[in-house]
């Protein structure tokens, strides 16, 4: 589904922020990427999200070579994902239900089909009765939730997340997780990228990163652990 | 199919709603656009009402030929057939050598024409064309030179191609001021295209993140901009018909005085037409420009 091979990603005027990094995550795994801050975690999520292309090294998303895609052609490819942004990215001048519909918008589905799905997407996070609040007037685990309901709601193969629960307290962290799992169980591939190892599922798969190397990886469900030291 | 006519139902929709937000802003802007392409029409409107007015003059120009001293009466048949035959001859008299020579005796007013033996004068056809046009009359007086028997044909025309030369001259002008007015128009297009771009940046960011292709995201520009021309367009036009009317209320009075029935002509349909498709056309070059510099920011590297 998702295969690196030794990739490497520098950006203009600055030191390489992954080194040599492969891996390959299977459809259906949720995996956890860890490491502490700058240690690449936002970026390689990017490289998985065909947002940033890789200096070196290949990135291949569900048999599709991201390097050699066309421009044309990667905003087809990122509409395969379901996003789920450090800071939201939630649109404030848009109520709770315009906001959720945004993916459908861009793939020009309107009207009673596309009103079916974003009920739908909120009524799993929870959020249905607030279609025409404002995401302003929303709590933090609300807007969370809010932005995972914008993320699942084109109902993506691959859902990426970065920090979901960073700046949540614990009650409103375990709600969004237990979110997560519940879009494991119909099938989706999960990734999520967090700093708070503690309390982490050891059934799920896990890439730590430590200063841009990858330092382990373990595919979920996985007995044996390999840890790789270049 | 669908698809396709959601999102620009979508777009549209998105514009209508934002214009009317704006419903101040827009307004204003239409006018600016709206004076802005007056000003070339304007001028057209006199050129053209000028044109009419020159096209309607009484004196008509006139081709005297002057035929070869001692021309056999048959060769005179000839001439006289072909005048009549030729397509762009309204008109045409003969008058031979004797009444000529009879007239200036009779009209030189001093009856002691210089008592010549011999009547110096040729026989002549006086020729009028059918059009002003200063070019077919030129051919026409070409054509009319080379007919056999022909010494001379003489043109007398000179102020009649001098107006038109003016005329065209002004039609240049009015091109070259359109031109200017329509790069300005681009421009204050393009800058108010630009702003909402910046203002919506957020909004744009998303939506390139989860997917949205770059038409996707230009199309309610597009469409804001196509609006921005039309309304200006429509708004000249008004503004056109204002001052016609306007002109036509205290030209009438003058045109009483002379005895005249002059009025000035507004726009026939085809221009007026002409008017809001290049209006809009301008409209949606200016915003294609702003969105896609902008669009470039947001490349691939985020």
């Amino acid at each position: 589904m998702i295969v690196f091979d030794q990739v490497s990603k520098r950006y203009p005027g600055s030191q390489e922020v992954l080194r040599n990094v492969s891996f390959e995550i299977q459809s259906g795994e949720m995996v956890f990427v860890t490491g502490h801050s700058g240690a690449g975690k936002s970026t390689l999520l990017k490289l998985i999200a065909a947002t940033e292309r890789p200096t070196a090294g290949t990135v291949l998303i569900g048999n599709q070579n991201v390097s050699k895609l066309r421009q044309a052609a990667v905003p087809y490819l990122r509409r395969k994902f379901g996003l789920v942004f450090q800071d939201h990215k939630l649109l404030y001048d848009r109520n709770c239900y315009e906001n959720v519909g945004l993916p459908l918008y861009i793939n020009g589905i309107t009207g009673n089909e596309a009103g079916k799905r974003i009920r739908a997407a909120l009524d799993k996070v929870g959020l249905l009765g607030k279609e025409k609040a404002m995401p302003i007037t929303l709590s933090g685990g609300e807007q969370q939730r809010l932005a995972i309901a914008r993320a699942v709601v084109s109902r993506p193969s691959i859902l990426i997340a970065d920090e979901p629960t960073g700046n949540l307290d614990e009650g409103y962290a375990n709600e969004i997780m237990a979110l997560f799992y519940a879009f494991q169980q119909v099938g989706v591939t999960i990734i999520i990228a967090t700093h708070d190892v503690h309390n982490l599922d050891p059934q799920a798969g896990l890439l730590h990163l430590s200063q841009g190397e990858l330092a382990t990886w373990r595919p979920s469900n996985a007995s044996d652990t390999k840890a790789h030291h270049p | 199919m669908r698809q396709w006519l959601n999102l620009h139902g979508q777009a549209m929709s998105q514009v209508i709603y934002r214009l009317r937000r704006n419903a101040w802003a827009t307004f204003i802007m239409w006018c600016v656009m709206g004076i802005t392409l007056a000003l070339p029409g304007l001028l057209y409107i006199a050129i053209d009402n000028l044109n009419r007015v020159a096209g309607s003059v009484e004196s008509k120009p006139q081709i005297s030929l002057f035929l070869n001293v001692g021309i056999a009466p048959e060769a005179i048949a000839g001439l006289r057939q072909k005048l009549a035959e030729h397509q762009d001859i309204a008109n045409y008299r003969f008058v031979d050598r004797n009444t000529a020579w009879e007239d200036l005796k009779r009209n030189s007013g001093i009856g002691a024409v210089p008592d010549l033996e011999q009547n110096p004068l040729p026989d002549a056809f006086f020729v009028e064309p059918k059009t002003l046009d200063p070019i077919s009359i030129e051919r026409l007086h070409r054509d009319l030179q080379q007919l056999p028997g022909v010494e001379v044909a003489q043109l007398d025309a000179t102020w009649i191609k001098r107006l038109y030369a003016v005329l065209e001259l002004a039609q240049r002008a009015v091109l070259i001021l359109g031109a200017l007015l329509g790069f300005a128009l681009l421009a204050i297009i393009g800058n108010t295209i630009r702003l909402q771009v910046v203002t919506q940046r957020d909004e744009i960011e998303v939506s390139k993140l989860i997917g949205a292709t770059d038409s996707f995201i230009r199309r309610p520009f597009l469409y804001a901009g196509t609006f921005y021309g039309l309304g200006g367009g429509i708004a000249a036009l008004l503004f056109l018909l204002g001052i016609t009317a306007l002109f036509n209320a205290s030209v009438a009075e003058i045109a009483a005085l002379y005895s005249s029935d002059f009025s000035l002509n507004f726009l026939d349909i085809f221009s007026s037409l002409v008017l809001l498709v290049i209006a809009a056309l301008l409209g949606w070059v200016g915003s294609y420009v702003a969105v896609n510099r902008s669009l470039a920011k947001f490349a691939f590297s985020r």
